[in-house]
């Protein structure tokens, strides 16, 4: 793996990209206007929509990522399922409805309701943008990395094709073309992880239990060469263990990103608006939590299995920093073709996500700021659609420059920053334009820009950029320029050039860090930013009230339940 | 003539005060059922991050391996992780189903207030 060309990949794959290049074209003679081209024209059912959001959700990220974190850790991969999942019912109960009932194209259509257009539209764009950007280089970079890995192919050529394939479905296909791709990659994706799950299990007795105890068995030797042998890790597997939460505030910090990250992520509110009505979308929502749920639980499978039947020297050795588990897991229980069944699932499932992402970016640029900010809402249907693609086209050649010039660098930590802007930018406006009478423009405005900028820069005042990436991991080989950066610091005296970083190097960082006024000890920033977007939209408003928007209120409240008025179908 | 639109409305105001009732009820079903979501995944995490021990602890003890050893098989934690999971569906069917049933009922009955 890794070195060499995967053949029977490439072929799964391209199999998978003609079937949705078909797709394409047939969605193509469906997509004319602006409704068909964000919103599918509205036509997608409840059933198909939760798949579709199940595929938007079920990211490379999550069904790699979480597979070997739980390889690797045991017992701390189920913070994220758990936390992955939880905020779909959230969604469901108080976003899902109101979105589908008061909106066109975008969830900043809700927020920008009752309040003045521009100001709204420019901040919320901003944020929107915010959460596409860091979210798009997360999946590029993690793109052409794994491509690398499961089929030989260069870093490069991969982020280009990818950029390339995913501009394709979404400049001709639109929202038509986005959701059937993630309808049929999510069906893959669940169908291939059942699969290798049922095959995982048909090696214990089809019960969970004799696999946890397989890896929760002491002494075998977790070293020893792969082989027919299962590997061993000791109870520890089962416990929470402080590789994933490393501190009580931190825990709360990204059980809160994860929660209420999902209810602010563009490219999942607009899917809401493909579907006929209010009803649809809760029906959507439900088969979303139903197949995103049972998707997580398989993972946990899959990550015990891994760690059993691959082992964590395998799954290291194979680099991606454990995200070859899945894949690994899937040669050791059914051989070649399944493995290469499953590396195309996951580059399938990279380049699905990246279409949905680069559809909603389109939406903030195009619908929001051309057609409602620079043309105050008045521009004819063909222009609107030049807009909408022109602005898909810029976001798919930033998404591959991004792409190119973060390759090689560590962006794990940019699906946490997405989610803690999500939940920090994006959801509190929404809730409060939905459930506040006296939110206002300026409340809107200042509570997306702080919870947009807060994030950013408390994440880079905290201990993911100060340390993991400023500083460096223990048997880092120091540089220069970093040995200079830390002259005179007390306890890195041995810090030079040359030489390598220490446990104690780290330990003495931090101590200094710790110190320091600027230092923000949390990784995830969430727990402060998105309660200080809701505190700031709140105090803004009520020192600046707005009558227009109190007025508007009652239209708000009756449209959020009864739909749009039947006269004025939004066309 | 005159009586009739006087009867529209006041049907009307009768309407709008049934849709106020109705729109708590919904407001208030959906913010307990988001209360308990949230308390169940907070309780999750919160153990996680102050009572390991807590969750460490074995529920299915030596269960036989391929090692020939027994081993334990889950713990609290393992077990708890997944019911959140569960009981996340629980809530969402219970919504939808109360939802689909009562609620889209008695928004449909006062369809003609979307104007």
């Amino acid at each position: 793996m890794g070195t060499g060309t995967n053949y029977t990949a490439i072929a799964f794959f391209f199999l998978f990209v003609s079937a949705t290049l078909v797709i394409t074209y047939w969605a193509a003679k469906r997509t004319k206007t602006t409704e068909q081209f964000y919103a599918a024209g509205r036509t997608i059912t409840g059933f198909q929509n939760g798949l579709a959001l199940a595929g938007d959700y079920m990211s490379a990220a999550s069904f790699l990522g979480i597979a070997g974190l739980v390889a690797l850790n045991g017992f701390d991969g189920l913070i994220y399922s758990t936390g992955w999942l939880v905020g779909w019912p959230i969604i469901l109960f108080l976003i899902a409805e109101p979105l589908r009932n008061l909106g066109k194209y975008t969830f900043t259509d809700v927020v920008a309701y009752r309040l003045q257009q521009k100001p709204v539209r420019i901040a919320a764009a901003i944020g929107t943008l915010a959460v596409v950007l860091t979210y798009l280089i997360a999946q590029m970079v993690g793109s052409g990395t794994l491509i690398h890995l499961l089929f030989g192919v260069p870093y490069v050529y991969s982020v280009i094709i990818v950029g390339v394939v995913m501009m394709t479905y979404v400049l001709f296909g639109g929202m038509i073309a986005t959701t059937w791709v993630q309808i049929i990659k999510a069906c893959l994706l669940l169908g291939g992880a059942t699969a290798m799950a049922l095959l995982v299990l048909s090696k214990f007795g089809f019960n969970p239990v004799n696999l946890f105890a397989q890896a929760a068995q002491s002494g075998c030797d977790p070293n020893a060469a792969s082989g027919s042998q299962f590997f061993c890790y000791g109870q520890k597997v089962l416990e929470p263990g402080t590789k994933v939460v490393t501190g009580a505030w931190d825990a709360v910090s990204l059980g809160l990103a994860l929660m209420f990250g999902t209810a602010g992520l563009p490219h999942i509110l607009m899917r809401f608006y493909t579907v006929p009505n209010a009803k649809a979308a809760r029906l959507s929502v439900m088969w979303a939590t139903v197949w995103i749920g049972g998707f997580y639980l398989i993972t946990f499978i899959l990550g015990f299995g891994a760690m059993v039947l691959v082992g964590q020297k395998g799954i290291l050795a194979a680099g991606g920093g454990g995200n070859m588990a899945a894949p690994l897991l899937a040669q050791a229980v059914a051989g070649n073709v399944f493995f290469g069944f499953i590396c195309a699932v996951a580059f399938a499932t990279i380049l699905a996500v990246v279409a949905g992402l680069t559809l909603a970016g389109a939406g903030a640029l195009s619908h929001d700021l051309w057609v409602n900010v620079v043309r105050g809402g008045h521009a004819p249907q063909h222009e609107q659609m030049v807009a909408a693609r022109s602005a898909a086209v810029i976001l798919g050649v930033c998404a591959v420059i991004l792409g190119i010039i973060f390759q090689g660098q560590n962006v794990a930590y940019m699906v946490g920053l997405t989610f803690s802007i999500a939940a920090s930018a994006n959801f509190p406006a929404l809730v409060m334009s939905v459930f506040w009478k006296r939110f206002t423009t300026w409340g809107a405005v200042t509570s997306i820009l702080f919870g947009t900028f807060a994030t950013l820069l408390l994440l880079y005042l905290g201990p993911t950029i100060q340390i993991d990436l400023l500083f460096g991991k223990a048997g880092d080989v120091i540089t220069p320029a970093l040995a200079a950066k830390v002259a005179g610091i007390s306890g890195l005296e041995t810090v030079t050039a040359g030489a390598k970083l220490t446990a104690e190097h780290l330990a003495a960082y931090g101590t200094w860090l710790g110190s320091q006024w600027w230092y923000f000890p949390l990784k995830n920033p969430c727990l402060f930013t998105m309660t200080g977007a809701f505190l700031v939209g709140i105090v803004v408003s009520l020192l600046f009230s707005e009558r227009t928007a109190l007025e508007g209120f009652i239209e708000v409240e009756r449209r959020a339940l009864l739909g749009e008025p039947k006269g004025a179908a939004a066309k | 003539m005159n009586g009739t639109l006087k009867e529209e409305g006041k049907m009307t105001q009768d309407s709008e005060a049934r849709l106020h009732v109705v729109a708590a009820r919904r407001w208030r079903i959906a913010i307990w059922l988001s209360v308990f979501m949230l308390a169940a995944y907070y309780g999750f995490i919160l153990l996680v991050a102050f009572n390991k021990p807590l969750l460490s602890s074995i529920l299915i003890d030596n269960v036989a391996t391929a090692g020939g050893k027994a081993a334990p098989g889950l713990s609290l934690g393992i077990l708890l992780g997944a019911l959140v999971i569960v009981f996340a569906w629980v809530l969402t069917l219970i919504y939808v189903y109360w939802a689909n049933t009562k609620y889209d009922h008695e928004i449909h009955e006062l369809e003609h207030l979307r104007g």
